[in-house]
């Protein structure tokens, strides 16, 4: 998500607005990135090296994406582990829909980003086919370091989607009030 | 070390079963440690259950059917055969039991009344195969989904026509080779 | 019977559910907390083995065998292999049968680790878990050194292995199975003593010499209710007739029996890999045989008759060919009798290939476990079934 380009003429009010929203993108972002809460839709092979990722010797709650949350309405991040066939695909999408925004995908291992060495009439190759991959895991099944490879990744992602961030705090009006125009130097500093 | 196959003679069940069934017993041949008989595919029902309750065999250890369309290796007298491999825990004995099916008659009687694990793996065999089962008490789809039209294993069904169930929001990558739309492929 | 008559419930556990190992839909008919009726439904991993091999060669299916029981996938890679060299003749050297026999004891130990601590995290102990996950991380270290590959190993070739053994595998195996005997010590010092545990997995899911015989279970859960029946002894292959272990054997067929069953296999195995050890004799590892092994990769480069052996085994058209007929080879995988029933048409290309699935059979009397017991103990008695999906769906 590219950062709308900034018209803001030094001196007038938008400037001292802009910056601020950036900067709480940027805050708001980082929150998301160190909590990530997976779903792990975990089907085959690719579950093995899941779990090593996740137990202790390789740990994934370094990256503070440790408990996996296995409601779709708790969760921010869809991790498809392993091979989709047909049968289960309108599983994983319903699974993908019922899950609030903002969400990411993440496809760990070559079954579900190509249909890996299963190309024939039960396997989806691919998971990008029925929904929108943000990472794609290489590997049959990944190592653990791939893993925490596409974890940062996706954290990297994750922090540049700051702007859009702060609009979808704007898009639900329950959560608190739009950031007002002007903001007093008191309440900058807490910051 | 692994005993190669001896399609020699047949062995000692072979002439057992013969004696009481007689002309549903067509051949027999030894595959160490197991016994193979073929015999006609109505009469497995009255073979099992004396092999159960006679011979001791109590278990139906797997049930399959293969496909000899185009089968370069031989003429076979059908289509399917189905194949059935039965073992007594008790005396360590193993057969295994397999009969022509055709094509225009894929029907086989049911061995649900005598084995507990028939039930799922003649639900394979159907999904798998189209092959019938009298007397199956609720012969459904098993693998695939209900939706889903063709037996996938049959050597006409071709092995990479999907039929997905999900709408697909970009299609996936061209299969390797395909020629590219702009130089005349599809 | 009409809508408003009905007592039960109907509730869905699955496809997308934690302890149903992601593939497994059973819909339960609740009436309070027990289950009154189920239906177990699968296929949700269903990935088309058996036709996707009768596409491939001989050699290029066995990448697909690690797939089916993917966490002991070495004893998959064997048992294909030993079918087809059954089919042809093929006698594997000493030490080739010595090494696959402890590459798959050592399948089979990781194997259980992973279901039994699965089974314990479902339950709630988590420490258990992650003590065992830390076991099998060792263990996939040696798998590494060994195979080059932690889980889809394809080590397995028709005629022998891929490569021997390193000293670097050898040194470390001791203290790997030290390591394990000390880890599986301290998961039963949490867990079989442990009051919980015991009252949730002791009465579970429990079933009957004769209901086992009848549907055909074999492995740790037809040894927890009592039948003595196990492919290693009653139908040795590789060389299991020429090391000592125990069999062990439950009593009631429960859970705890079976996750009991499953601790004292690892300890039979870890027996077995130390004999192995000391027993390993030397020599080549793979059959001297023209039909299927290939040349050494000095020979091609330097010489003509090997280079067109090499080509002659591996161009599509040419290769392995058994000659036409059946086989049916059996090995005791993890779960049970794991059997190859393979067709061959005498061409490159195996006719049919069928996986006689060891945990197909006690899934299909889960229900038979599960009516009449609480939705608690759904749980419990799944996990002790340990279900493969790759090899229940194929």
């Amino acid at each position: 998500m590219k950062r709308p380009p900034s018209s803001a003429v030094p001196g007038s009010l938008e400037a001292p607005v802009s910056w601020v929203a950036t900067r709480l993108g940027d805050a708001v972002a980082w929150g998301r990135k160190y909590s990530i809460f997976q779903y792990p839709f975990v089907t085959a092979c690719c579950g093995m090296e899941f779990m090593s990722a996740a137990a202790g010797h390789h740990d994934q709650d370094r990256f503070g994406a440790a408990f996996p949350r296995f409601s779709p309405r708790q969760a921010d991040m869809l991790i498809v582990v392993g091979t989709i066939n047909h049968k289960i695909a309108p599983v994983l999408k319903r699974i993908y829909d019922q899950m609030c925004e903002p969400k990411w995908v993440v496809a760990f291992g070559t079954c579900a980003t190509t249909g890996g060495f299963y190309d024939n009439y039960a396997t989806v190759q691919g998971i990008d086919t029925i929904l929108p991959v943000d990472v794609s895991i290489a590997g049959c099944p990944p190592p653990p370091e791939s893993v925490f490879d596409a974890i940062i990744k996706l954290q990297e992602k994750i922090q540049k989607e700051g702007w859009e961030a702060v609009q979808s705090l704007r898009r639900h009006p329950s959560i608190g009030r739009t950031v007002p125009p002007r903001l007093r130097p008191a309440e900058w500093r807490r910051w | 070390m692994a005993p190669v196959v001896d399609q020699g003679s047949a062995g000692p069940l072979f002439q057992e079963l013969k004696g009481k069934f007689a002309r549903d017993i067509r051949a027999g041949w030894q595959e160490p440690p197991i016994e193979v008989i073929v015999i006609a595919k109505n009469s497995v029902a009255r073979v099992a259950r004396h092999l159960r309750d006679v011979l001791g065999f109590d278990a139906l250890m797997d049930l399959t059917v293969v496909d000899y369309l185009g089968y370069p290796g031989g003429k076979k007298p059908a289509r399917f055969e189905a194949v059935w491999y039965l073992q007594s825990f008790g005396s360590g004995r193993r057969v295994r039991l397999k009969a022509a099916v055709p094509d225009t008659d894929p029907v086989v009687p049911s061995l649900t009344p005598l084995f507990a694990s028939a039930n799922w793996l003649e639900r394979e065999a159907w999904d798998m195969f189209g092959v019938g089962f009298k007397g199956h008490p609720g012969l459904k789809r098993i693998l695939m989904y209900e939706e889903f039209s063709g037996h996938p294993l049959r050597k006409d069904y071709p092995l990479k026509e999907q039929q997905p169930r999900v709408e697909q929001i970009h299609p996936g990558v061209p299969p390797f080779g395909a020629r590219p739309k702009a130089l005349g492929g599809e | 019977m009409p809508e408003a008559e009905k007592t039960t419930m109907h509730v869905n556990m699955g496809p997308a559910h934690p302890a149903m190992h992601g593939t497994i839909h059973i819909g339960l008919e609740l009436e309070g907390e027990r289950v009154r009726g189920s239906e177990v439904e699968i296929g949700y991993l269903h990935r088309a083995f058996e036709k996707t091999v009768e596409n491939r060669t001989w050699n290029q299916a066995i990448p697909y065998t690690d797939r089916l029981n993917y966490v002991s996938p070495v004893i998959n890679n064997v048992g294909y292999a030993l079918a087809v060299e059954k089919m042809m003749g093929i006698e594997v050297p000493e030490r080739g049968v010595w090494i696959r026999m402890a590459l798959c004891e050592l399948s089979r130990v990781t194997d259980h680790l992973t279901c039994n601590g699965a089974m314990a995290m479902e339950l709630g102990a988590l420490t258990v878990f992650v003590w065992f996950i830390k076991a099998r991380e060792i263990l996939y270290g040696l798998l590494e050194e060994a195979t080059g590959a932690r889980l889809t190993v394809s080590w397995a070739r028709i005629g022998g292995v891929t490569g021997d053994l390193t000293e670097k595998f050898l040194a470390g195996l001791p203290e790997a199975i030290k390591m394990t005997r000390q880890t599986v010590a301290e998961g039963n010092k949490l867990l079989v003593n442990n009051r919980i545990f015991i009252d949730r997995t002791r009465g579970i899911g429990a079933l009957t010499r004769d209901e086992v015989v009848s549907h055909a279970i074999t492995g740790p859960l037809g040894r927890a209710s009592g039948l003595n029946y196990d492919v290693r002894r009653d139908l040795p292959y590789l060389a299991y007739d020429q090391v000592k272990f125990e069999v062990p054997l439950g009593v009631n067929g429960d859970v705890y029996d079976r996750f009991m069953v499953r601790v004292n296999e690892i300890e039979q195995s870890l027996r077995i890999i130390e004999q192995c050890l000391e027993k390993l004799p030397a020599g080549p590892v793979s059959a001297d045989d023209q039909r299927v092994t290939l040349p050494a990769k000095t020979q091609v480069y330097t010489e003509m008759d090997p280079l067109i052996h090499h080509f002659k085994l591996l161009m599509p058209g040419h290769g392995i060919r058994p000659p036409a007929g059946e086989v049916y080879q059996a090995v005791e995988g993890a779960n049970g009798e794991l059997g190859f029933y393979i067709v061959s048409g005498g061409t490159d290309r195996p006719w049919r290939v069928r996986v006689r699935p060891p945990c197909f059979f006690p899934m299909s009397a889960l229900s038979k476990m599960i009516e009449g017991g609480l939705v608690a103990d759904v749980v419990p008695a799944f996990g002790s079934i340990n279900m493969i999906a790759g090899e229940l769906d194929r």
